[in-house]
């Protein structure tokens, strides 16, 4: 299937991109990938009368080190991610997660800003950046803010950026050796989980996220206070979905979701305790 | 003219106020040819193969982005040629199934399909066989499971996947 008509333009730098989105408003959107963008176009479940493509802004694929955390251009595709050897040394969770993003093909073509920005809480990255406490770059014709993870998600494919903002850098704070897991439950290969978690564990700390228990993805911060008092990795579980509102759709009921979570949430923090 | 920027030639505006014909050119290298067309914007990459560049060997099985026939190389890697815009390879490199027989002599990872019986009716072949490659490309040496794994992004009706598998780990030996 063939997207509606759209006019396009090319930007090569943040600052040219915000402004031609600034130029025609509404009706423009930004392309990075367009793994999201362009299906949803095809089935004309979106239909941007300007695409303002962003891939090429070469400047904004990168991954480096920041000291705390580890910069990543939001431009950089999830394949790079994957086999980043920063990233697998100093967030592996993150690498693990970027490789279980679709197919190879997808992770060829899309990137973590675009995950991240399409705000699907079906997602792999967003929820993964928010277990680990990561804070977003957005760069907007004002300049530029930092919105952290937990204050990005707002309602279903709705975050906190304004039209004419752009992530430009995802920063993610160094594991620092912390263990952890990541459970993505799906029935087809390459498909987006019907639950997810991403866990890590230090001694003294640790974060849990929930893939698609809710319009947004979800911080289980019941778990994580439970651990911290004492609670065994099983006890804690059981609070998986105490922040979550799942929903029924084809693929489970949200009765068989909130199980689901307690028993990926178990089996990633079984990982991350080992 | 800088080859990062789209050349906008043609407007026609329609009747509806919302209807936009924008043409842009693009050129992209095609199996060793430089090819330079006009597009409109929407069109997608395996559309300017098939269609404008009569390049059928390319097949089209979804509209989801999930089964891989269509997968081609671009610059290199294997993408799902209905997910890009022919706009977005504008300036890059793309071989399709057509380009990888040098002289009549099929690529080894065609032989391996054939030798293996790795196909049945064919549909899925060239998305196949060019995800395949693109794999061992970046894992010259796979396990079957990394095989199986590698392949997640392609849908086969008919061979139930393990004589491809089998295809693939025989030409990872050529
Ligand atoms: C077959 C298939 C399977 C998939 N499976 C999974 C999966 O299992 N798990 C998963 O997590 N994802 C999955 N995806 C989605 C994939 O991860 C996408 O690549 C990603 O969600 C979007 O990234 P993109 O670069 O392609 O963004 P695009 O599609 O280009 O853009 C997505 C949205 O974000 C906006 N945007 C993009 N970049 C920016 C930016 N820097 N700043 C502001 N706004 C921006 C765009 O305007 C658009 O609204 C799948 C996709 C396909 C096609
Ligand atoms: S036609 Fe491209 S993935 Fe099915
Ligand atoms: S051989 Fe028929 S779909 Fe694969």
């Amino acid at each position: 299937m063939i997207p509606a008509a759209f006019d396009y333009k090319r930007a090569s730098s943040a600052a040219e991109a915000i402004s031609l989105v600034g130029q025609y408003g509404d009706e423009a959107k930004f392309l990075a990938g367009g793994h999201s963008l362009i299906p949803l176009m095809k089935l004309r479940l979106a239909q941007p009368a300007m695409l303002i493509d962003i891939g090429r802004i070469k400047d904004l694929s990168y991954i480096k080190d920041g000291g705390d955390f580890i910069a990543i251009g939001a431009l950089t595709r999830h394949m790079d991610v994957e086999k980043s050897a920063l990233v697998l040394k100093e967030v592996p969770l993150l690498a693990h997660a970027a490789g279980y993003v679709g197919d190879a093909q997808v992770r060829h073509r899309g990137t973590i800003g675009g995950s991240l920005a399409h705000a699907d809480s079906a997602s792999d990255l967003p929820a993964t950046t928010l277990a680990l406490g990561a804070t977003y770059v957005a760069q907007g014709p004002k300049g530029e803010r930092l919105i952290a993870a937990a204050d990005f998600y707002k309602g279903f494919l709705e975050s906190a950026l304004q039209p004419d903002e752009m992530l430009t850098e995802i920063r993610v704070p160094k594991m620092n050796g912390a263990k952890w897991g990541f459970e993505k439950f799906n029935r087809r290969a390459q498909d987006w989980a019907i639950v997810g978690v991403a866990a890590w564990r230090s001694k003294d700390a640790s974060g849990v996220a929930l893939v698609n228990m809710g319009s947004t993805p979800i911080l289980a911060t019941s778990v994580s206070a439970a651990l911290k008092s004492g609670a065994s990795v099983a006890d804690a579980a059981q609070l998986a979905a105490a922040e979550a509102e799942p929903q029924d759709d084809l693929n489970a009921s949200s009765e068989y979701r909130v199980h689901l979570a307690k028993v990926l949430v178990r089996r990633a923090l079984e990982k991350a305790s080992a | 003219m800088r080859h990062d920027e789209p050349r906008h030639d043609i407007r026609a505006q329609g009747e509806s106020e919302s209807y936009i014909m924008v043409h842009i050119k693009v050129s992209i290298t095609v199996n060793g040819t430089q090819q330079e067309k006009d597009v409109e914007p929407r069109t997608l990459l395996v559309h300017f193969l098939r269609d404008q560049l009569q390049l059928t060997g390319t097949n089209i099985g979804c509209d989801t982005s999930s089964c891989g026939a269509c997968t081609i190389h671009l610059d290199g890697e294997a993408v799902k040629s209905c997910t890009v815009l022919a706009a977005q390879a504008d300036g890059g490199t793309v071989t399709t199934i057509e380009g990888l027989s040098k002289d009549g002599v099929m690529h080894p990872m065609q032989q391996a399909f054939m030798e293996n019986h790795g196909l049945q009716c064919g549909y899925c072949t060239p998305g196949m066989v060019m995800a395949s490659i693109g794999l061992l490309n970046e894992n010259p040496n796979p396990t079957e499971e990394e095989v199986r794994l590698g392949l997640e992004g392609n849908l086969c009706r008919c061979t139930g996947y393990h004589n491809i598998v089998k295809s693939v780990l025989a030409a990872a030996k050529k």
